[in-house]
């Protein structure tokens, strides 16, 4: 019973509890379809690579996950959200694959460009989107959701820009190989692992993840304290466009081109909807990044099931929004409160018998 | 006191609803002049008879050899795609100066409000005929009744409006559901008696094109007792969105599992047979599963030349000839229909023979406009 209460007491319980619950949907509806019960979390290697929905949630929620540890910081630091993500991500493949293939050309086979020079352009654009965010936040006191306005209608729009409208293919292996396979893994999950690593070693072994946190709760009195707010700010949102132009990067070797329509089309806001599934708190101060993470795959985890139950396209988004409610709710502090009580008169009523 | 305010207020708000609106509404004209003024700047250039491309005074210094040139207007959506470029060439081509017209073209950008305000620009300045390529179906009563009281016959080009079809003269453009048909005609005369187990990657939600294509394909799946269609969902029309539904059907459905999948673009479809090549599934002429797709773009076309795309079905873009076809009958004084349907051609892949589709090969690549 000790250990039971010391679990459901860990920060994480409930973002993984709600990522379990999701799952579960499969095996219940497996065993009534009369699948293997458990052939959602089967992972076998097909044709020399990983194969399994459990891949699939790993691969395709890769970019949201990446996405969400700079929302995470962003919302801590700031209490408020980064909206151009989604954009910012469409730039910098956009910028990358015109680099790559050369202004106007649509298709080509071999690089214009080296290929180091096309990636880091197109992260460095996206470190510059995240420096120009920061500066309206930071030093011009612009609410966050507003300044990033300016970069979520911009952003795609000057990718479309520099791509003439048009879907530029680059169709070199090096290049689909970020998107693609490296050994029999999905190339994705592991340019996802590195960075949650990095980001979690950072963050644990250096005072930032304090100073972020400080500053989210009380901006004026960490400032007092002798913290420079405003640099922290600005520098979670640098970090925050770093992660989207990664993302952004993947996306774009996935498809091996640049479609700046559709990359990253309301990505912003499943990486604010991981934030809040993880247990974050959207008003800034502490924050919980393994919790986003988890969010992030939930989300994805939620798509893959919805297409392995087979519920029908037009229905699908009704069903993510009920799944979401859910888990929302379930976090949420008045269901919390609840529980609370409950077991405490349960406690009470326990003591009572005894005496 | 309280009165008063409330008052105040509801001054305050009506008169900046009222500056909100002038200020919305004059950019609108401003750009539609501006690009009209563009246009004409433009054309002079492009045409060989430079001389006679001023929309005011055309008449006078119209050349007197081909009389009087027949002035059509057409607001088109935008330059989104490579297909909206074909279309736009097309109509530039077919309503020249040579065939016996004066076109004034406007781009709108995919602006509703310029789009409106270009075509009150062509009730303003006596066109005699208005082509509309609609950027959306609705709110286009009031204007297309303006030009009805002007006299000016309305053709509605490619795309359709919400409106009474009393406002506007005719309408014209591709069957999404016909295309679907074809692809479903297509593919009876290809497997025969052999039965069909079907995926379907649709493309976004609720769009013309989807619900055409599905409507079409499903009326021939109908008819047959050995199709099945195992699963349809939406890949939003993009080839991300194809590679994961498709990764997904793998999984579901085995390798195996089904033989032929239906891809509502070619975008999809390159996302598709990448997730088939990943799970080591042959598709194709000579493999296991064969691949239908729409739109026929270039790139899809070369696919379907290296039997990669067994079956591609075209939405038609080079559509001013028909156009032109009803702009003739009126000039006749003859009736038109009120709906004319723009044909659209399938593609198959070498070594096919079809009464319902073209064998591709190099040469129909490279006659392709676009």
């Amino acid at each position: 019973m000790e250990k039971i209460k010391k679990i459901t007491k860990m920060k994480l319980f409930l973002p993984i509890f709600s990522m379990i619950l999701v799952m579960l949907i499969n095996v219940v509806y497996d065993i009534a379809a009369g699948n293997a019960p458990l052939s959602f979390f089967t992972i076998s290697i097909n044709n020399g690579i990983l194969y399994g929905r459990l891949i699939d949630v790993l691969n395709r929620g890769s970019e949201v996950a990446i996405l969400a540890i700079g929302m995470t910081l962003v919302v801590s630091a700031s209490a408020g959200t980064d909206i151009s993500v989604g954009s910012v991500m469409s730039l910098s493949g956009g910028l990358c694959c015109m680099l790559l293939a050369g202004y106007g050309v649509t298709n080509v086979s071999e690089y214009n460009v080296p290929l180091w020079v096309g990636m880091l352009a197109g992260i460095a654009t996206a470190c510059v989107c995240g420096l120009f965010n920061g500066f309206l936040v930071a030093y011009m006191n612009i609410q966050p959701m507003v300044a990033t306005l300016i970069l979520w209608s911009a952003g795609r729009a000057i990718g479309l820009l520099l791509c003439n409208s048009n879907i530029v293919y680059v169709r070199v292996p090096s290049f689909q190989f970020f998107g693609g396979y490296c050994g029999i893994i999905p190339t994705p999950i592991i340019i996802a692992a590195v960075c949650v690593v990095i980001a979690g070693l950072v963050l644990r072994m250096t005072a930032l993840g304090t100073y972020i946190q400080s500053v989210g709760i009380n901006k004026r009195a960490s400032r007092i304290s002798g913290f420079n707010s405003a640099k922290i700010i600005l520098l979670c949102y640098v970090i925050c466009g770093l992660c989207a132009g990664i993302a952004g990067l993947v996306a774009t070797c996935r498809i091996y081109s640049a479609d700046t329509n559709n990359i990253g089309l309301n990505m912003e806001l499943d990486a604010i909807l991981a934030v809040a599934l993880g247990g974050n708190s959207l008003g800034g101060g502490k924050f919980n990044l393994a919790g986003s993470i988890i969010g992030a795959y939930t989300i994805q985890a939620i798509t893959t099931t919805l297409y392995a139950l087979g519920v029908s396209s037009a229905q699908a988004p009704v069903f993510k929004a009920i799944v979401v409610i859910l888990i929302v709710v379930i976090q949420s502090e008045a269901v919390r409160a609840y529980f609370k009580k409950m077991s405490a008169k349960r406690a009470a009523a326990k003591e009572v018998v005894k005496a | 006191m309280k009165k008063k305010l409330a008052l105040l207020l509801i001054t305050a708000m009506t008169v900046s609803a009222l500056t909100a609106c002038g200020k919305s509404a004059a950019p609108a004209e401003e750009t539609a002049q501006v690009q009209d003024e563009a246009e004409t700047e433009d054309e002079a250039p492009a045409q060989d008879e430079a001389s006679s491309e001023d929309e005011t005074s055309s008449q006078d210094t119209a050349p007197a050899a081909d009389g009087e040139l027949i002035k059509v207007g057409f607001a088109q959506v935008g330059h989104e795609s490579d297909w909206r470029a074909a279309n736009t060439k097309n109509y530039q081509d077919t309503f020249s100066a040579e065939n016996g017209y004066e076109l004034s073209f406007v781009d709108c950008d995919n602006d509703h409000a310029v789009q409106i305000e270009t075509v009150r620009g062509f009730i303003e300045q006596e066109l005699d005929y208005i082509c509309i390529a609609p950027i959306q179906s609705a709110g286009w009563d009031t204007v297309l009744q303006e030009a009805q009281d002007a006299g000016i016959p309305v053709l509605i080009v490619d795309r359709a409006v919400d409106a009474d079809p009393s406002l506007y003269t005719t309408a014209l453009g591709c069957d999404m559901v016909a295309e679907g048909e074809a692809a479903g005609n297509w593919l009876a005369e290809y497997l025969g008696d052999k039965e069909a187990n079907i995926l379907v990657i649709e493309g976004s939600v609720g769009a013309s094109a989807t619900l055409g294509r599905t409507e079409g394909f499903d009326n021939i799946l109908a008819q047959h007792d050995n199709w099945t269609k195992l699963d349809s969902q939406s890949g939003d029309f993009t080839q991300a969105g194809g590679q994961e539904v498709m990764e997904s059907f793998i999984k579901t459905y085995g390798n195996g599992g089904f033989n032929v999948v239906v891809c509502q673009n070619d975008n999809e479809a390159y996302g598709a047979m990448d997730a088939m090549d990943a799970a080591g599934i042959t598709y194709g002429v000579d493999g296991d599963v064969q691949i239908i797709s729409f739109d026929a773009t270039h790139d899809g076309l070369q696919y379907t030349l290296d039997g990669k795309i067994t079956c591609n079905v075209e939405c038609n873009p080079l559509q001013a000839g028909f156009a032109e076809e009803v702009v003739k009958k009126l000039e006749a004084g003859e009736a038109v229909d009120a709906w004319t349907l723009v044909k659209d051609e399938a593609f198959v892949a070498p070594g096919i023979e079809s009464q319902y589709a073209i064998t591709m090969s190099q040469e129909v690549l490279d006659g392709r406009a676009y």
